[in-house]
């Protein structure tokens, strides 16, 4: 099943590599990473998107809190949460396409942000489901470039990680 | 005042009142060796091989319950370490090692004898760091002591560059240390140590099974007085050998690949079962679907939770520091009135008794040619069970924690969780200083021996008196019966040809070397060597080729699928 973990560990170099390291010799799943500092400089936080049973879920976990620079391990799933992720997808856009592709990115509330002669430049956010539907529903002839921030996600509510 | 980085790194080491240091210099670490030479606080212990400083350190720190410390220079001096490290981090030894790095100014410019140190060592420390700035340099080894002790235990490697060694601050020496990070565990929870009291008092059939954690916690008194408190079966993995006096009644020996015919029934048929710092490790459950087939309750006490239903679901967790969930639960038990099955436990011990029947450990007595296992009971006899027994990987140090009968902890070093030959004579050498009026047994093989025979060196220049026991069968004999079991005889690149005569090879080291070929000669040489006070005595024992080591749980099979002697 696929897992959100988020992380606060301190944001100090070589903090990233002892994460990923520990995925890879342990072999587990990353289908995404991503890391930025919080508001509090010290910390980064982390978010890990993993697939696993149960049983492996709960030793990442553990596994994650067994390093030293981590300070807290949350798995977004325990509870109501949202999650999020950002494409930047540039498209061929020449005069005769112009109109669908604006109507299009409407239809998915996306934003052009960039616009040239044959090309668009689309910003969308939305679970990656949102994002692999939007994909789909341009074709792969239109598009010319795609990247993909990987998800990030908070718990909903009242919850919240931090220190 | 302001002190140089090497400066600081000893005054470092003398606040940690580190007595050792197992080290070799080199290019980035000559400042240090410099600030070395000027005192005599730290004893530096001069090495032949980087693998020899980490296994000493960890020998030391094993037989002394204080950190291991080494010290070697970069590039090669931190891979030639990489296996001890790795050793020590298997087993949960607490050690500090200091690199020597290239200045920083040239960290990844491929300079000369540079190697990402902290990359390398990264899957194999507790933890590790980089000290790029002089002014980190204290806390940092503040820091590497703390982890190393707390907690689980384990490696902590602190890289130095070279002119972090050369620039200067203050020096400063924190008392404590704390880390938002980091906080261990300790205390057990006091509800799940009421769970485990209470099944341990209904249990018909209790098992109680501990490992290294029970020595590394220093938690033997707790663990006899619970076992002798309730008088169930106790059974020691191959690291916690020790943990319980093997010579008790309710020792049923050690269990695993290796273990008893008693232990490993005992094991999987009884209905509760107590885990005190054991892992279930494949070694010494064998395949977990296997064991699971059996419904049974299980109790695990351990620092580490990562290691609690990591391979086996367990019942009741309770993480804390053993000796302290011990004193608990021993405290719970007496404050209540309920008292374990009489009826049920002594109807268990008939199983057992029943079970031991098979005298699974037996083997040829009258054999003319020599078995490695009656080498080891004279050995036992000889020492009284009294000696500190370090061992290499393979048949030796499995008829070592079979036949010699461990009843004190930190008396039984071996390489349990990484299996690293050539462990034995460099832990002995630490084992050796840690306890200078101990006899100190290095018991081996003439394929481990070789790994790391150059500290005979190191042995003559700091007059170690270790005794070598060689069980030299002439083949990796571990590998050679497992070719045998199950590759069908083909004993492919397990012979050892062209052997040095290890009498002279001792000899010209300094030693005295014994070679000795027959069963009636064993105990005098043995004697003979003994006497010997002050010198390291190599003794050739020339020892059945053919001798395998039963019973064996083959690999991946389940616990009760025993290959015992009289089966072939």
């Amino acid at each position: 099943m696929r897992h959100i973990i988020s992380i606060l560990l301190e944001n100090e170099a070589g903090a990233l590599s002892r994460v990923s390291g520990l995925f890879s010799a342990r072999g587990y799943n990353i289908e995404s990473l991503t890391v930025a500092p919080t508001e509090e400089p010290s910390l980064s936080r982390m978010t890990i998107v993993t697939s696993g049973s149960g049983d492996v879920i709960e030793q990442i976990t553990k596994q994650l809190n067994k390093l030293v620079e981590v300070v807290k391990v949350v798995d977004l799933f325990e509870a109501p949460h949202i999650e999020r992720e950002l494409m930047l997808i540039k498209v061929r856009a020449s005069a005769k396409d112009r109109d669908d592709m604006k109507r299009m990115s409407d239809i998915f509330r996306g934003r052009i942000i960039d616009v040239s002669e044959d090309t668009y430049t689309i910003e969308l956010t939305g679970t990656g489901q949102k994002l692999d539907a939007f994909i789909e529903a341009l074709g792969r002839t239109v598009i010319l470039e795609t990247a993909r921030t990987g998800a990030c996600g908070i718990s909903r509510g009242q919850r919240v990680l931090r220190i | 005042m302001e002190l140089s980085g090497a400066e600081i790194l000893i005054k470092c080491l003398q606040a940690e009142k580190v007595e050792y240091v197992f080290g070799y210099p080199g290019g980035a670490v000559l400042f240090i060796y410099d600030e070395l030479f000027k005192q005599n606080k730290v004893k530096h212990v001069l090495v032949r091989h980087e693998q020899g400083a980490t296994h000493a350190a960890d020998g030391y720190s094993r037989s002394s319950r204080k950190v291991g410390v080494a010290l070697v220079t970069s590039g090669p001096g931190v891979t030639n370490a990489v296996t001890g490290i790795a050793t020590a981090y298997m087993d949960s030894i607490p050690m500090v090692i200091i690199s020597g790095q290239v200045p920083t100014h040239a960290i990844g410019l491929d300079a000369f004898q540079e190697c990402d140190a902290v990359g390398i060592t990264r899957p194999c420390v507790k933890h590790n760091f980089l000290v790029k700035d002089v002014k980190d340099l204290a806390l940092t080894m503040k820091k590497a002591f703390y982890l190393a002790t707390t907690g689980r235990p384990g490696p902590v490697l602190v890289d130095v560059p070279k002119d972090v060694t050369v620039a200067k601050c203050k020096f400063e020496y924190p008392d404590t240390i704390s880390m938002r990070s980091y906080n261990p565990v300790v205390k057990g929870h006091s509800g799940q140590i009421k769970k485990a009291a209470q099944l341990l008092l209904e249990a018909k059939r209790p098992m109680i099974y501990a490992g290294g954690g029970v020595i590394l916690s220093d938690a033997a008194p707790q663990l006899t007085k619970l076992v002798r408190m309730l008088g169930f079966p106790c059974t020691n993995t191959l690291m916690g050998l020790g943990g319980f006096p093997a010579t008790d009644k309710h020792f049923v020996g050690m269990l695993g690949m290796h273990g008893t015919y008693e232990a490993n029934m005992a094991m999987q048929h009884c209905d509760v079962l107590v885990a005190i710092g054991a892992r279930f490790d494949d070694r010494v459950i064998g395949d977990p679907a296997h064991f699971g087939q059996v419904p049974r309750k299980i109790i695990h006490i351990d620092i580490d939770p990562s290691s609690i239903s990591k391979r086996v679901k367990v019942d009741v967790p309770i993480v804390g520091h053993v000796p302290d969930v011990l004193d608990d639960l021993i405290q719970l038990i007496e404050a209540g009135k309920q008292r374990p099955e009489a009826k049920a436990i002594s109807a268990w011990w008939d199983q057992i008794k029943q079970w031991k029947t098979k005298d699974c450990l037996r083997y040829d007595r009258k054999s003319k040619i020599i078995k490695p296992q009656f080498v080891l009971e004279k050995l036992y006899e000889i020492t009284k069970g009294d000696a500190i027994i370090t061992s290499d990987v393979g048949q030796h140090q499995m008829w070592a924690a079979q036949f010699y009968k461990f009843d004190k902890p930190r008396r039984w070093i071996n390489s349990g969780g990484l299996g690293t030959m050539g462990f034995g004579l460099p832990a002995a050498m630490g084992a050796q200083m840690a306890n200078p009026d101990a006899s100190v047994v290095c018991v081996t093989g003439e394929a481990s021996f070789q790994m790391c025979i150059q500290e005979l060196s190191t042995c003559k220049q700091y007059r170690l008196p270790i005794k070598v026991v060689n069980l030299n069968n002439r083949y990796m004999g571990m590998v050679r019966q497992w070719q045998q079991f199950f590759h069908g005889n083909r004993y492919s690149e397990s012979y050892m040809d062209a052997l040095p005569d290890f009498v002279k090879l001792a000899e010209s080291y300094g030693h005295v070397g014994i070679r000795i070929e027959k069963p009636g000669d064993v105990e005098s040489a043995l004697k003979e060597a003994f006497k010997r006070k002050d010198e390291l005595v190599f003794m050739d024992f020339m020892t059945d080729q053919t001798e395998n080591v039963y019973p064996m749980v083959g690999g991946g099979k389940g616990l009760t699928e025993m290959i015992l002697a009289e089966e072939l």
